[in-house]
């Protein structure tokens, strides 16, 4: 009961957050709603019994990437961008219809999902139990999924040295 | 030993055993040959001839020790092949003599094409009938080359020249030597070619090279009913080998549609190629091309094939009374048409080119009443007499042509208002050619006497037979016969009065220069004339033999050449026999054989001593001040009865305006532009596309939005 | 909840695609792409709740992913800045020959 009520109101953080990102005019007004609804994305992670990942999600998303952003925002400078960036006109109005035609296949999609019964929660549970909440994930990622772990190790390498390499004035 | 080897051949002692054919295929071979050598140094001329252009000048072919080889081989090549093939004929055909061969002898050397249930075979068929053409085509053909090496030895195309004249006897041989109808036309087209190649020789010429397309259009006019009785023979026979068809043909109806069809294309395929009515119109025309060619193509062999693919379809002509007719009426009529031309004609090559189309219009009359050994035998004799004419010709043209050379002169060396007294400075021509007109004339004991009389005589037994269809239709072609003959008579010695007697119109300074032909040239004209002078007995008809014309007796040889064809011809006279009933034996106004050989050969002369009388008192100009208008008929005869005309007003610009309406109308106007459009369509849709190239990354990503979209709204509504 | 949170999960994917579409600045697309992946993370973990733990792993790999992307896709913008000196995505038509 408790869980429903908190999960109704993290929703509706993250959705304001959500449409404070699309709508925001400052970019740092953006940056900074994108936060808040990454921090209530986490807390819906939490009452969907995925610790780990709330935790990782504060640690790497709204930690990390969104720094990281900012980073760029004010390297740029647009901070001081106060115009408006988008204007209601044609084009966001076919933008809202094609939106709301995705809204409506996924809808129609969801309407199947009443009906699905799993066990995965108390399986989750179980091996919470025994290896902890870290170790719940880690134990699959390291036995069956090992390739796509090492995989993405080398996918982060790749990024570096592209980033790097992209971002690097040319010498002169 | 080798001679009697080689006539002997295989070891069967003669008159016994089979025959033996010695390498035929060499004979076709040989030609080919020649044609690809003298080809090959009309090239290495022709690369020659662009450098010195190049440089800035002409190619000098120097005097004769001077000349290239490319100017020097062809004169052993061209008429060394002829002669290698005229040995090889005439081994195989004193072979042939000796054995009495009943049955054709058929050599396949490959399949040609061999489709479902249609095949045919790359076959000679060696028999009496290809026996003898082959014998006058290499013969004559070889006679005609030696006059050419003299001929056109001045000329820069000489090795070019006898690269088509090799490859035309090449064709004339497949023509005659065929084992089947579709061997015959390529026979039949390729000498066709040939004669478009050599017409058009001088092809710098426009009015040259007209003539040679003129010649080969109205060839193909014929060719389509050469094809259409191909197929006709096809449907119902399945097979188009010449033993097979004759062996079946009696199952057809006699007289009926079929084969009355059949009869009546294939001759229209004759009459396109042996200018008869309608088509007779590319042979005067032909006489643009080098008169040696004139001499093989046009009178002795390519307009001869017509007469030869009719009597070798004898069975298929006896078949059809209507056929028969058909060709003998038009036969006829051909021959006084000409004939009436050429009494007012005044180009020398002009006179003879209708006299051509004459001659064979009397060779068509002979195998349109099944008298089929006969029409062979009036082309074996108008080779010999007409060859020699157009040569003789030959020589005069070139002696004019040397002399107005000398004083550069321009005129006509053809036309005979500039000759005169010709025969004191060309005696030898001037008697064979002589003997060559009182031959043509039909004059005893010459050759052309004994063939023309024949078929004049059969004219009259055919009609004269008991079921003769027709019988009056016959009537009126015998009247006319006899008087294209008298007409002959008359043209020829007109010719030869105007070109070697009276006065000399020729000019004072040119006539220093007229001298007589070399030996290289006159020599074929005595061979021929000595031809024209005996031919004529290999068939010496029964009738006549023991009486005055055949020297009571003494001439040899009773009718050898009907005998020697047989084996050819007695299928087709077995079916006369059945069909028409016995032959007449008196002309339609009385009187038999002898009788009216005796009245043709007395008119005939006759004729000769009235025409002299006649053109020898005429006061004759020379071509440039000749006034004389013609009025009426004589003007219609000069202007060839306009026939050219006519047919260029009422059938070429009809086909010609059709065409350009084809071309501007439906060409540019309808396909051009649909394609044009179709490409301009292509264009705009393209630019219509290229609109999507915006380069504007967020309408990139709203396409792929919407096009994920669909791909998600697909997947749900399925 | 499950239901609840595919819910969710697909209205902010819809406010992120619209945000894509509409947006001109290229840092601010980033943002809304950053968070139609986050909607994407939510219905994994939904659907972890039937399914097993690996909806969470592969929601790590997302993450991961994520992190990758923006670093080269900033790094990206950032040159292109340099020589443009705008980051307004209407601008960017180097794609058009």
């Amino acid at each position: 009961m408790m869980v429903t009520i908190l999960f109704y109101i993290f929703a509706a953080v993250a959705i304001g957050g959500a449409i404070g990102v699309v709508l925001a005019r400052n970019p740092v007004g953006s940056l900074l709603y994108m936060v808040a609804t990454l921090g209530a994305i986490a807390a819906t992670f939490v009452l969907l019994e995925a610790h780990f990942l709330a935790a990782i999600q504060i640690i790497v998303y709204a930690g990390a990437i969104m720094v990281l952003f900012m980073f760029v925002i004010m390297l740029l400078n647009l901070g001081h961008d106060y115009q408006g960036d988008f204007k209601v006109g044609f084009y966001t109005t076919i933008s809202l219809v094609v939106t709301g035609a995705i809204a409506g296949v996924i809808r129609s999609n969801l309407l199947g999902v009443q009906g699905l019964e799993g066990t995965g929660a108390e399986a989750i549970g179980v091996a919470v139990q025994e290896f902890g909440v870290v170790g719940a994930i880690a134990r699959p990622l390291y036995t069956t999924y090992v390739v796509p772990f090492e995989i993405t190790g080398i996918l982060l390498l790749v990024a570096i040295v592209g980033a790097v390499a992209l971002a690097k004035r040319n010498v002169t | 030993m080798l001679i009697s080897a080689l006539i002997q051949g295989g070891g069967h002692h003669l008159g016994a055993g089979e025959y033996v054919p010695l390498v035929p295929g060499l004979i076709l071979l040989l030609p080919l040959l020649g044609f690809l050598a003298n080809g090959i140094l009309a090239l290495l001329h022709g690369r020659a001839s662009a450098n010195a252009v190049r440089e800035g000048g002409e190619l000098d072919l120097g005097d004769r020790a001077g000349r290239p080889s490319t100017h020097t081989w062809p004169s052993w090549i061209g008429p060394g092949v002829m002669a290698g093939a005229f040995l090889l004929t005439l081994v195989n055909f004193i072979r042939m003599f000796g054995v009495e061969l009943h049955d054709p002898v058929i050599m396949s050397y490959w399949t040609w094409m061999a489709t479902g249930t249609f095949a045919v075979e790359a076959a000679i068929q060696l028999d009496q009938l290809s026996m003898i053409m082959m014998m006058i085509v290499t013969g004559v053909g070889f006679l005609i080359h030696v006059f050419s090496v003299g001929y056109m030895r001045d000329d820069p195309g000489y090795p070019r020249y006898f690269a088509y004249l090799n490859l035309f006897v090449f064709f004339m041989l497949v023509l005659v030597m065929g084992a089947s109808y579709p061997l015959m036309f390529v026979g039949w087209e390729g000498v066709g070619l040939c004669s478009y190649l050599l017409i058009g020789f001088w092809f710098g010429d426009r009015e040259k090279s007209d003539a040679g397309k003129k010649a080969f259009i109205v060839n193909r006019i014929g060719d389509v009913g050469f094809l259409v009785a191909m197929f006709l023979l096809f449907a119902e026979f399945g097979t188009l080998d010449f033993v097979p068809i004759f062996g079946e043909a009696e199952t057809l109806a006699y007289g009926g549609g079929l084969i009355t069809a059949i009869t009546l294309f294939f001759f229209l395929g004759a009459a396109g190629k042996s200018a008869q009515m309608p088509l007779y119109v590319w042979l005067p025309d032909a006489m643009a091309g080098p008169t040696p060619v004139s001499a093989l193509i046009h009178a002795a062999t390519m307009v001869t094939a017509g007469v030869y693919l009719v009597a070798r379809s004898s069975v298929l002509f006896a078949l059809s009374p209507v056929g028969s007719a058909t060709v003998a009426t038009v036969g006829a009529i051909t021959a006084l048409f000409a004939a009436t031309i050429a009494l007012k004609q005044n180009d020398i090559k002009k006179v003879l080119a209708y006299s051509t189309v004459s001659q064979l219009g009397y060779m068509f009359v002979g195998v349109g009443v099944g008298a089929y050994a006969a029409g062979i035998f009036h082309l074996m004799t108008h080779a010999f007499f007409k060859a020699l004419l157009f040569l003789g010709s030959g020589a005069v043209i070139h002696a004019m042509h040397e002399a107005y050379h000398q004083t550069h002169r321009h005129a006509d060396p053809q036309d005979m208002r500039n000759m005169g007294g010709l025969k004191a400075q060309m005696p030898i021509t001037w008697v064979t050619m002589w003997i060559a007109t009182l031959a043509i004339a039909g004059i005893w004991p010459f050759a052309g006497f004994f063939s023309k009389d024949e078929i004049i005589w059969q004219v009259a037994a055919f009609g004269g037979a008991e079921a003769a269809p027709f019988p009056l239709l016959y009537t009126i072609v015998w009247i006319i016969a006899l008087a294209a003959a008298v007409l002959t008579a008359f043209y020829m010695t007109r010719l030869m009065l105007m070109t070697f007697h009276g006065i000399s119109r020729t000019g004072e300074r040119e006539s220093e220069h007229l001298h007589e032909a070399p030996t290289v040239m006159w020599a074929p004209l005595a061979i021929l004339a000595a031809l024209s002078l005996f031919g004529g007995w290999v068939n010496v008809p029964e009738a006549l033999q023991t009486s005055w014309a055949g020297l009571g007796g003494a001439l040899p040889t009773t009718e050898w050449l009907h005998h020697w064809l047989e084996p050819i011809t007695e299928q087709a006279h077995h079916i006369q026999e059945a069909t028409l009933g016995e032959l007449g034996h008196t002309a339609p106004f009385g009187g038999g054989e002898v009788l009216w050989a005796f009245i043709s050969t007395a008119a005939a002369l006759l004729v000769v001593l009235v025409a002299i009388r006649i053109v020898g008192s005429k006061e004759i100009r020379d071509a440039a001040e000749d006034k004389t208008q013609l009025s009426g008929f004589g003007k219609l005869l000069l202007n060839k009865y306009y026939v050219d005309e006519m047919y260029d007003r009422y059938i070429v610009n009809t086909v010609r305006r059709k065409a350009e309406f084809f071309w501007k109308v439906v060409d540019v106007g309808i396909i051009d532009r649909f394609l044009n459009a179709l490409g301009w369509v292509t264009k705009g849709v393209g630019w219509g596309v290229s609109m999507f190239q915006t380069g504007a990354v967020n309408t990139y990503a709203f396409v792929l939005t919407v096009g994920a979209l669909i791909v998600l709204g697909v997947s749900v509504l399925i | 909840m499950i239901t609840d949170a595919l819910l969710l999960s697909a209205i902010l994917f819809v406010i992120g695609t619209f945000g894509v579409l509409v947006r001109r600045n290229a840092i601010i697309i980033f943002l809304a792409i950053e968070l139609q992946l986050n909607a994407v993370n939510v219905a994994f973990v939904a659907f972890s709740n039937l399914y097993g733990i690996d909806g969470q792993v592969f929601v790590f790999f997302v993450m991961t992913v994520a992190a990758a992307e923006a670093a080269v896709g900033l790094a990206i913008i950032i040159s292109i800045f340099r020589h443009y000196e705008t980051v307004d995505v209407n601008n960017f038509n180097f794609l058009k020959w």
